[in-house]
């Protein structure tokens, strides 16, 4: 019974995943809004890992992000015109990356560790903004489009078609979320959950705690990289603004929102974020102040994000 | 060469001044309640913009002294409602909350003065260059390098002289002793949270008068004051002073020999000292972890 | 100023929509009800910033586009249904989320015409969307050459100049009245990028020499270390290309530093916005306007700047003109295709002219055919502290520039057009 209820969540995700495409239109969205749904879900997931599950903050995951956007457009536009090698590099490219910053800032906690993060991802911001002749700069990298995949037996053109692409960020998205689950079930998951809950008591038992936080951070990067590749495929296109911190504190905002003890939790605040965004932005000229206030109300009013509600309600 | 080299060392140390004022209010901030503060920027802003409103009734010096302590007033009463509620929560929500609270400041400034830039005219005798052979030293300059070293050493005054600077540096140190011994840390931690907007307000006036003022002036300062903050040392307000003149100085010469890592060498410093030396230059052991 | 914020968000989309409403749209009804054909209103989509570095400047387009809107439903709509503006921000830089809004405006709110970007950059971001889904593009105020050069589109016009057509009309009066050795302060992106190039060009022409250049980023506030490398390359003149509120940060610092005694501080594009948020003393220098509110000589300007005062108690910049021209220019083309095809939109475009209320200057601007670029006249002329026309008369023009003359030919822009088959 208890199994099976703990799979009716699961079921309704998926289900919903699987059908937006087609119910996003009559309820005033459209098929690229969902794209960006499943997408950032999965950036907001994969620095959940870290956050959630490891009791660590980072505030610079859009440098990885950005990464992967950067990775996947340059081998699309310089080397190979191919969207899963280019997602392949995307991938390689932060994750490297992640391991070189892991290592200088493992031994910072809290506060700390959040400023020094926020502060190297904008290593990575200067070098997209100022370096004109490779990354294009200011102006973005374009002159570069996903290409169609080869499937062997059959061609999938997911340039031209909107759900197309949709499906296979839906299947990249259902990958990661696979292994990240299975990683957080096996034993070095369950460590990582025992730094979070008291990192001391951790080390006494034995547990090498930097070498665990180190390998959490990798792993959320390399997730938060994929995502990456995802965004910039989405628009055919990227820009610095994709690695700046704002968007860090974008992903932090959707963990929380939707609950970041949860594992769904960052999805449902990506899906609440990237929607309420998209809105407002055409209401008002102030959506700034909107999102900002938003980004306030919740921190007061609903810390435990949306999942962390429902669950104590269910529980009572 | 040699000429231009000099030129950019001084020209950083005036610019690093202005970067250790704004970090020094962060760092204020940080060091007592474990708070980063986002909108540190838009503080800075909002002293400026106040500063301008206030001017055609209180001219340029009345402004000077009126508007940072008006932005401090605003930052006691926004720590009061907004930041108070989240001590002794995980420090992700106070980031949070600045983190919206900046979008709010530049949003609102820009709603109340307008996207476009305001002129933000200053005092006829400290507009000249002191002479044509280092005409980058103003005398507007010179006056704001002079405010900030008198600011500073208001700040260490404070500090190290009067009961509330002790307790503050007390409850930097052991916040539950201090507790414990009977001061309300819930005033103290309000008022540090003033000290440091005051700086953000003052470093916003002085802004104004230097750059153009804009709603988006404090967005592009918040992040240098983080490197200053951690290349001195977390915990060390002097190492923060320190790590402010560093990077200005480290920027200005940079444009000399490759411009285009003006803005990301500061980053690379701060990487190189973190792997030299974790805690800062100045950092005090053990306050990172 | 807050006057003007209040207006600007009056006039938001909400109550363009209602506007709309009361024009006989059905669009309150709501997406369900399928409302007869010729009822529906005509979109058209601003995706522009509203936000960030050129949000004053971006604001003035969109008041530009709405007093258009005003004027265009007063006679009639386009071909003969009521026309709606539906706004976007943009921001000022950011390129994804031009792309990204560009996409909605298309996709989902299905505009017939889309305009944007201040931001060149992000102009040639949205191109790419517009041409790929077909849709009649117009671009009010992004100067980078490429809009209608190297990746012109058929379906993308162009209101406001190239830089190379700035450059080529400012320089000879460059070279006259400040030298002929020049040192380069330019933002770096694609609009400072080609501006730069083009004056290099230009320039060399006329016999003038380029000492150095320095790139800075876009939203740089501090110029100092820039400023000391410029002087210390003695050149004649220090030429200013940075735009917005980069403008006035250099140019303030500039003027403080007393670098306006020891050189000629000018530059090539200079706008009312930059002008009016520096100090007096700042407003100085050789410039190139392309569209200027005092001229006593000209038809319909005088009712235009009335208007424009009515709404937001301003004069009109620059860029009401380039939102106001351009949003005629998406209906002039529709009423004389008498159709809402894109391609047979841009069809009749081609050598369109511009009638003299839209025009408001002398001569007649046409868009050139085969590049679809609007080629308008320039006032070359220079910035002066108090004007004798009030406070808003911040700029002398010395000199209309003819657009014709300086606009190059066809085959030196590079754009090679292709149509759909």
């Amino acid at each position: 019974m208890s199994a099976l209820r703990q799979q009716v969540p699961n079921a309704v995700v998926w289900l919903v995943l699987l059908t937006m495409p087609y119910w996003m239109g009559a309820v005033g969205g459209y098929t690229e809004l969902a794209s960006r749904v499943v997408v950032l879900g999965l950036a907001a997931m994969a620095l959940n890992f870290l956050l959630g599950f490891t009791g660590v903050l980072s505030f610079g995951h859009a440098a990885y992000f950005g990464l992967g956007a950067y990775g996947v457009g340059m081998t699309i536009k310089y080397l190979v015109p191919s969207t899963p090698l280019g997602i392949l590099v995307g991938a390689a490219v932060g994750t490297l990356a992640a391991m070189v910053i892991g290592a200088l800032i493992v031994k910072l906690r809290g506060v700390y560790f959040a400023m020094v993060t926020i502060a190297f991802g904008q290593v990575f911001f200067f070098i997209a903004f100022r370096w004109n002749e490779v990354t294009g700069g200011d102006d973005g990298l374009t002159g570069w489009k996903r290409q169609a995949l080869d499937l062997g037996f059959t061609r999938v053109d997911i340039l031209g078609s909107d759900k197309a692409f949709y499906y296979l960020v839906l299947a990249v998205f259902a990958a990661c979320v696979a292994a990240m689950a299975l990683l957080l079930r096996s034993p070095f998951g369950r460590t990582l959950i025992a730094i979070r809950e008291n990192e001391r008591r951790a080390r006494f038992l034995g547990i090498p705690v930097e070498q665990h936080i180190w390998l959490s951070f990798v792993i959320s990067c390399f997730f938060v990289s994929i995502a990456g590749t995802l965004y910039a495929l989405l628009s055919n296109f990227t820009d610095p603004r994709a690695l700046r911190w704002d968007q860090s504190g974008n992903f932090v905002i959707m963990a929380v929102l939707g609950g970041m003890r949860s594992f769904w939790g960052p999805l449902i605040g990506a899906a609440i974020f990237v929607v309420l965004q998209d809105y407002v932005s055409s209401q008002t000229e102030n959506w700034m102040s909107v999102i900002g206030v938003f980004f306030m109300l919740v921190v007061l009013f609903f810390p435990r994000g949306v999942l962390g509600i429902l669950r104590r309600r269910l529980a009572s | 060469m040699t000429q231009l080299i000099l030129f950019n060392v001084f020209n950083g140390l005036v610019v690093g001044a202005f970067y250790a004022l704004m970090a020094l209010g962060l760092s204020l901030i940080l060091n007592l309640s474990g708070v980063i503060n986002f909108a540190h920027g838009g503080f800075l802003a909002l002293g400026a913009y106040l500063a301008y409103t206030l001017m055609p009734y209180t001219g340029f010096w009345g402004a000077l002294v009126v508007a940072p302590v008006l932005t401090a007033v605003i930052g006691l009463a926004i720590e009061r409602v907004l930041i108070r509620p989240l001590y002794g929560r995980d420090p992700l929500y106070s980031l949070l909350l600045t983190f919206g609270l900046a979008y709010v400041l530049e949003d609102g400034a820009r709603f109340i003065w307008g996207a476009q830039s305001v002129p933000y005219p200053i005092p006829a005798s400290l507009t000249t260059p002191l002479s044509t052979e280092f005409f980058f030293l103003t005398g507007y300059r010179l006056f704001m390098v002079a405010l900030v070293a008198v600011a500073v050493l208001g700040l260490f005054f404070i500090l190290n002289r009067t009961r509330l600077g002790i307790r503050i540096r007390a409850g930097t140190l052991d916040l539950e002793t201090v507790s414990v011994l009977g001061v309300n840390v819930r005033v103290l931690r309000n008022l540090n949270f003033g000290l440091g907007i005051y700086l953000a307000g003052l470093a916003g006036v002085l802004a104004a008068g230097m750059l153009g003022l804009q709603p988006t002036i404090g967005t592009s300062l918040i992040m240098p004051s983080f490197v200053a903050i951690i290349v001195g040392g977390l915990g060390s307000l002097p190492g923060t002073l320190l790590g402010g003149l560093l990077i200005g100085v480290a920027s200005g010469l940079t444009t000399v020999f490759l411009p285009s890592a003006t803005e990301a060498v500061i980053y690379v410093m701060m990487g190189l000292v973190l792997l030299v030396r974790p805690r800062g230059l100045l950092g005090e052991e053990g306050r990172t972890q | 100023m807050s006057g003007q914020d209040l207006l600007g968000k009056k006039l938001s989309r909400r109550t363009v929509i209602k506007a709309a409403a009361a024009a006989g749209a059905l669009q309150l009804t709501g997406p369900f009800i399928i409302s007869a054909r010729g009822e529906q209103p005509v979109k058209i989509g601003l995706d522009n910033p509203l936000t960030g570095t050129y949000a004053a400047v971006g604001k003035n387009e969109l008041i530009g586009c709405q007093l258009a809107i005003e004027q265009i439903n007063a006679k009639g709509g386009i071909v003969g249904r009521p026309v709606e503006l539906i706004v976007e921000d943009s921001t000022s830089g950011d390129a994804g989320t031009a792309v990204q809004k560009a996409r909605k405006l298309i996709e989902r709110d299905h505009v017939n015409f889309l305009l944007g970007n201040v931001n060149s950059a992000l102009a040639l971001a949205m191109a790419d969307v517009s041409s790929e889904k077909k849709v009649l593009h117009v671009v009010p105020g992004g100067h980078t050459d490429a809009v209608t050069g190297a990746t012109c589109h058929w379906n993308v016009f162009r209101i406001c100049n190239t830089t190379q057509m700035e450059a080529n009309a400012v320089t000879p009066s460059l070279i006259k009245n400040a030298g002929k050795k020049w040192y380069y302060i330019t933002p770096d992106y694609a609009f400072g990028h080609t501006l730069q190039a083009g004056l290099e060009k230009a320039c060399a022409k006329a016999g003038g020499t380029k000492l150095g250049a320095d790139l800075t980023p876009l939203g740089t506030t501090d110029f100092s270390s820039y400023l000391i490398k410029a002087q210390a390359a003695k050149p004649d003149v220090i030429i200013f290309l940075t735009q917005g509120d980069d403008m006035v940060n250099a140019l303030k610092q500039a003027v403080q530093f007393g670098l306006d005694k020891r050189f000629h501080l000018a530059g090539a594009q200079q706008e009312l916005e930059p002008l009016e948020g520096l100090p007096p003393e700042a407003r100085i220098g050789t410039w190139v306007f392309e569209w200027y509110w005092n001229q006593p000589n000209v038809p319909h300007v005088k009712e235009f700047v009335a208007a424009i005062k009515k709404k937001t108690g301003r004069v009109p910049t620059a860029r009401t003109w380039f939102g106001f021209a351009s949003t005629w220019s998406c209906a002039l083309g529709a009423n004389s295709a008498k159709s809402l095809e894109a391609v047979k939109i841009a069809k009749a475009m081609q050598g369109m002219k511009l009638p003299p209320e839209v025009a408001l200057m002398p001569d007649t601007p046409y868009f050139r055919a085969g590049q679809n670029q609007l080629i308008p006249n320039l006032y070359v002329g220079h910035a002066q502290a108090k004007g004798p026309a009030g406070p808003d008369d911040l700029f002398h023009v010395d000199q209309v520039v003819k657009g014709p003359d300086i606009a190059g030919t066809l085959e030196e822009s590079g754009c090679k057009m292709t149509w759909p088959a």
